[in-house]
């Protein structure tokens, strides 16, 4: 169908988009890689020098930075896990037929509205304090002891937080994707004597399964670089339990000042980041016929 | 066609007789903290006696501000004209030349009014480079009903011993009554404040004079020891996450028996508006293990002016207005003499209308002076300042230290490996600036 | 008998589904609760519900320490600014992906995505070199600029997928009778293409309007948008629960209130593609 005439056109109307992200990425990312190799403390100027792979080692070996790396992984992994089988679950429950179904669907998609750092502070002051929070005070209604979030398990608090603002996306995607579920077939298996567990399994997942890399792809790139709510709740504490590679680069960069030490950082992360986008291509080139 | 000349010359004479000069707009950088928010709401009073210069306020909380402001500073971004920074830049800002120099402040400004300590804190050779807005030392604030219920009565200078007894006493978990709450919360200005203050009452140090860190040190493990399990005996549930915002509340609404804090607070938690324990407050020095250091701070938040402003002196005219006696005498007028920021200024506490309005100043006077930012520690030390080190590396060495002592209160690690993990980061961090070679 | 289970049924499901709904939105509604009452209330053990007394003095506090209009007029301008500019560049972008396809297609489309996934805080420094340097600091031209190029890859990828869902046979069709490529853009693909258009819009809006890292770090105070705002809300002295919740409020509450004006149309686009 494409002539070669349509082809020039087509590259016409692709270069704007191309060069621009290709600028957007390169200029920056150079003068990130030439800050790397340089001892450049933002508070002390004139005092660059040629540091070679200085910063590079200090990173690499720093006790923190495989710490980031787990949590990062945990992070962006429980966050998907909550959000996906929730989506699912809630997906199932709003596509049957109720009272009141558009005003559910609203209370349910709202949290994907709240800026992430309006969400942190919400909950961390006024549902996760051990002392003056919801959580506290229902539990001492309970007579328990408050738990104290986000000292006990920061990374939990904080997965939690994050999937609740993800929820509505998952839950929408597959919901979309649930409606557009072919009645019939479902009729024709039912009549087939299968109960709703083997349809589950063998109809409704495999329709979904192209929503769930979706879902999967996009969150992964927002999660991967999570920062506020992090800022927000325990500045990546206590220890290193709640630092990302994001926040690692942050303290890095500007909290210490040390330019040449977060930019190599920010080049580390850059690596990681393409190698979890590499695996994330194969998957969904597999899934999804872009 | 001259004539049209003529009309469109008097026009513009009109005009410029109607708008004397060009507005000005000056941009100030500061803290969402009580007193600087009322200055904000005050600035009307300048605005008014400064006819064409405007204001715009960038009031951020205190870590995104330090961010954005030295970013700014460091890369000559040229964003701000008024800078609200504390004695830990001023130094070394300063030595950069990044700060206009503050020596022609005017007569009415009267320099020789400002507290030595904090004065000294600010200046460097003798020339002041930022203007204090309000000055802090830290001492002990206790409720006075609930220490005479544990039958004791507080001294005006404690020591540790004393304190960690009446916290354990006043402690009733049953009735949300936590006996102490200190600063948990990471950060060089959180709890590193709190703790290397401390830390120098209990004979520790942060370096030697060889700048060889020193957390491997029996002092630093008595801090930490006496810290913690104090903590766990008389602290209040998620002591890891408050810092002075969140420890202040906790005063506010009765369920501290003492905090040890800045002296700012003061004001706070003795104003019935906000505290529900107004009028059970009592004050005393911050407490001693007898080695000749209190573990008392010194800190001003102050007002810098960056080199690279072209509005100098629309800038200076606003920090003389905001940090001189007569802005004290307007926020007397407007909200009390309770209300004005305190530290600053000899005048106000020979003030008799405003000592009788704060029963904490004789207090607050005494720990400023106590405190002294050129010999902070018992042994000999190759730094300057009481609760940081003045370098520029400090910043980010102590808020990951502050990291461990963190994960140490919330029962994540022992003290032992949160030094050692403290102890390692300080030497990483120093060989790779240079210091350790 | 049928007919009786199936209503049962349907009310165990509204019931199961309202419960999740309400508690999903619970922090939201807390938040906006909270905004109306006083600071002793808002911390009071036990909370109350509806039983207090309605203030409205926390929006009249942060209204006088902060300029909400003006940061809401930002936050209006930079979120509508880097989206219509996005979707400019964007569409011919998609367009020529989704229709005349090359082997490559799909490598670049993931190409562009992978950007999207460098972490901000690594380019900070060299980002604000340069913006110090065009004068951009604290403009919403300069926040625009940023904003649209970091959520650039995300609206080429929604609207391609979109527009392959645009069945071919109908352009083979329209050109069979002569039109033009302006007609078969105008007539034909245009009507068809403006649902994908509305709701890519409308998530980029919600994107903007919630980036809280570039929009703090490169404004001070003309630019600022309500992520700044909100910034100096985030541990003021004292009690300060109704008043954060008040500047909460405040900062969502135009978003929140688009989203749910327009959420069927933002709906039917959200689907990258996924359903078929």
């Amino acid at each position: 169908m494409s002539t070669r005439q349509t082809r020039t056109a087509a590259r016409l109307m692709m270069s704007p988009a191309v060069v621009l992200l290709l600028g957007w990425m390169i200029i920056p990312l150079s003068m990130t890689i030439y800050f790397s190799f340089l001892r450049y403390n933002l508070l002390m100027p004139g005092t660059e020098e040629w540091a070679g792979l200085m910063n590079y080692r200090f990173f690499l070996t720093d006790p923190a930075f495989f710490s980031a790396m787990g949590n990062t992984l945990l992070l962006v992994g429980g966050v998907l896990t909550i959000t996906v089988l929730g989506g699912i679950a809630l997906g199932l429950l709003l596509d049957q037929p109720f009272f009141g179904q558009g005003i559910v669907r609203i209370l349910v998609i709202a949290p994907f509205f709240v800026m992430p750092t309006v969400s942190a502070l919400v909950w961390k002051n006024m549902f996760m304090n051990p002392v003056n929070g919801l959580f506290a005070h229902a539990a001492k209604f309970l007579g328990m002891q408050p738990y104290d979030f986000l000292a006990v398990s920061p990374l939990f608090s904080i997965i939690l937080i994050v999937a609740w603002q993800w929820l509505p996306f998952s839950t929408l995607i597959l919901l979309t994707a649930l409606q557009s579920l072919d009645s019939e077939q479902k009729e024709a298996s039912e009549m087939d004597g299968a109960g709703p567990v083997s349809q589950f399994i063998h109809i409704v997942l495999p329709h979904l399964s192209r929503a769930i890399t979706v879902v999967i792809l996009i969150q992964t790139i927002f999660l991967l670089s999570v920062f506020a709510e992090i800022l927000v709740t325990t500045n990546g504490g206590p220890g290193y339990a709640s630092t990302n590679i994001t926040y690692l680069v942050y303290a890095q960069s500007l909290l210490q000042f040390d330019v040449g030490g977060g930019s190599a950082g920010g080049i580390v992360a850059v690596i990681l980041a393409n190698i979890v986008a590499i695996f994330l291509m194969r998957m969904i080139g597999k899934n999804l016929e872009v | 066609m001259k004539l049209l000349v003529r009309i469109l010359v008097g026009a513009c004479a009109l005009v410029l007789t109607v708008s004397p000069a060009f507005a000005e707009t000056l941009t100030i950088a500061t803290v969402n903290n009580g007193d600087m928010i009322r200055m904000q709401k005050l600035a009307d009073d300048f605005i008014a006696k400064n006819p064409g210069i405007e204001l715009e306020w960038v009031t951020l909380e205190e870590n995104a501000l330090r961010q954005k402001v030295t970013t700014d500073i460091a890369t000559k971004g040229g964003q701000y004209d008024v800078m609200t920074i504390g004695t830990y830049e001023v130094p070394i800002w300063a030595k950069q030349g990044w700060l206009v120099p503050l020596d022609d402040l005017g007569e009415n400004y009267d320099v020789d009014d400002l507290l030595p300590a904090i004065r000294g804190g600010l200046s460097i050779d003798g020339t002041l480079y930022a203007s204090p807005f309000y000055g802090e030392s830290s001492m002990v604030m206790y409720r006075t009903d609930l220490m005479e219920k544990a039958g004791l009565t507080m001294p005006d200078a404690p020591t540790w011993e004393f304190i960690a007894d009446a916290a354990r006493k006043m402690t009733d978990k049953g009735n949300e009554i936590y006996g102490i709450c200190l600063r948990g919360k990471a950060g060089w200005g959180e709890n590193m404040a709190f703790l290397t203050a401390t830390s120098n009452s209990f004979g520790a140090r942060w370096f030697d004079e060889n700048w060889t860190p020193q957390f491997d040190q029996p002092e630093w493990k008595d801090t930490l020891d006496f810290y913690v399990n104090l903590m766990n005996d008389a602290g209040p549930p998620g002591a890891s996450s408050n810092g002075f915002n969140e420890n202040l509340a906790l005063f506010q609404t009765g369920k501290c028996g003492m905090w040890i804090d800045a002296t700012v607070a003061a004001s706070f938690v003795t104003d019935p508006a906000d505290s529900t324990v107004a009028d059970k407050v009592g004050f005393a020095l911050a407490p001693d293990n007898g080695l000749g250091k209190r573990g008392n701070w010194l800190w001003a938040w102050s007002l810098a002016i960056p080199a690279g402003t072209e509005k100098a002196d629309a800038a200076k005219a606003f920090v003389v207005w905001a940090t001189s006696k007569t802005y004290l005498d307007l926020v007397a007028s407007e909200e009390g003499w309770a209300s004005v920021p305190p530290g600053t200024r000899t005048s106000l506490y020979e003030n008799p209308a405003y000592l009788e309005a704060a029963p904490f100043a004789a207090m607050t006077l005494q720990s400023i002076n106590s405190a002294d930012p050129t010999q902070p520690t018992v042994k000999p030390v190759p730094y300057v300042g009481v609760q940081f080190v003045a370098i520029p590396e400090f910043q980010g060495i102590a808020t990951a230290t502050g990291q461990q002592f963190a994960a140490a209160l919330a029962g994540n690690m022992t003290v032992d490996q949160a030094l050692q993990n403290a102890q390692q980061i300080t030497v990483r961090e120093m060989t790779k600036a240079g210091y350790i070679k | 008998m049928a007919r009786a289970t199936s209503i049962q049924r349907r009310w165990m499901i509204t019931i199961a589904a309202w419960s999740v709904g309400l508690l999903i939105f619970f922090p939201i509604f807390w938040t906006i609760l909270t905004s109306f009452k006083t600071e002793a209330e808002a911390i009071a053990s036990p909370p109350s519900l509806f039983a207090f007394e309605w203030t409205l003095e926390n929006y009249g506090e942060v209204q006088e320490r902060s300029n909400y209009f003006r940061h809401f007029m930002n936050s209006v301008v930079i979120s509508l600014g880097s989206t219509l500019l996005g979707l400019i560049i964007a569409v011919p972008a998609a367009w020529a992906m989704a229709f005349s396809p090359t082997p490559r297609t799909k490598d670049v489309l993931m190409w562009m995505l992978s950007t999207k996934m460098l972490p901000p805080v690594g380019v900070l420094i060299p980002i604000y070199l340069m913006f110090r340097d065009t004068g951009l600091l604290d403009t919403r031209t300069g926040l625009v600029i940023v904003l649209t190029l970091i959520n650039l890859p995300i609206i080429v990828w929604m609207l391609y997928t979109y527009f392959k869902e645009i069945p071919g046979e109908i352009l083979e069709a329209s050109r069979m009778d002569g039109a033009t490529l302006r007609d078969e853009i105008i007539h034909v693909l245009t009507p068809m293409a403006v649902p994908g258009i509305a709701s890519t819009l409308l998530l980029n809006v919600i994107l903007s309007w919630n980036e809280a890292f570039w929009t703090l770090n490169l404004t001070a105070a003309k630019a600022a948008p309500l992520t700044a705002f909100i910034a100096s809300y985030s541990s003021p002295e004292g009690l300060f629960y109704a008043k954060l919740s008040a500047a909460s409020t405040m900062a969502i509450a135009p978003i929140l209130i688009m989203g749910w004006f327009s959420q069927k149309q933002l709906v039917r686009g959200l689907t990258f593609g996924a359903v078929k």
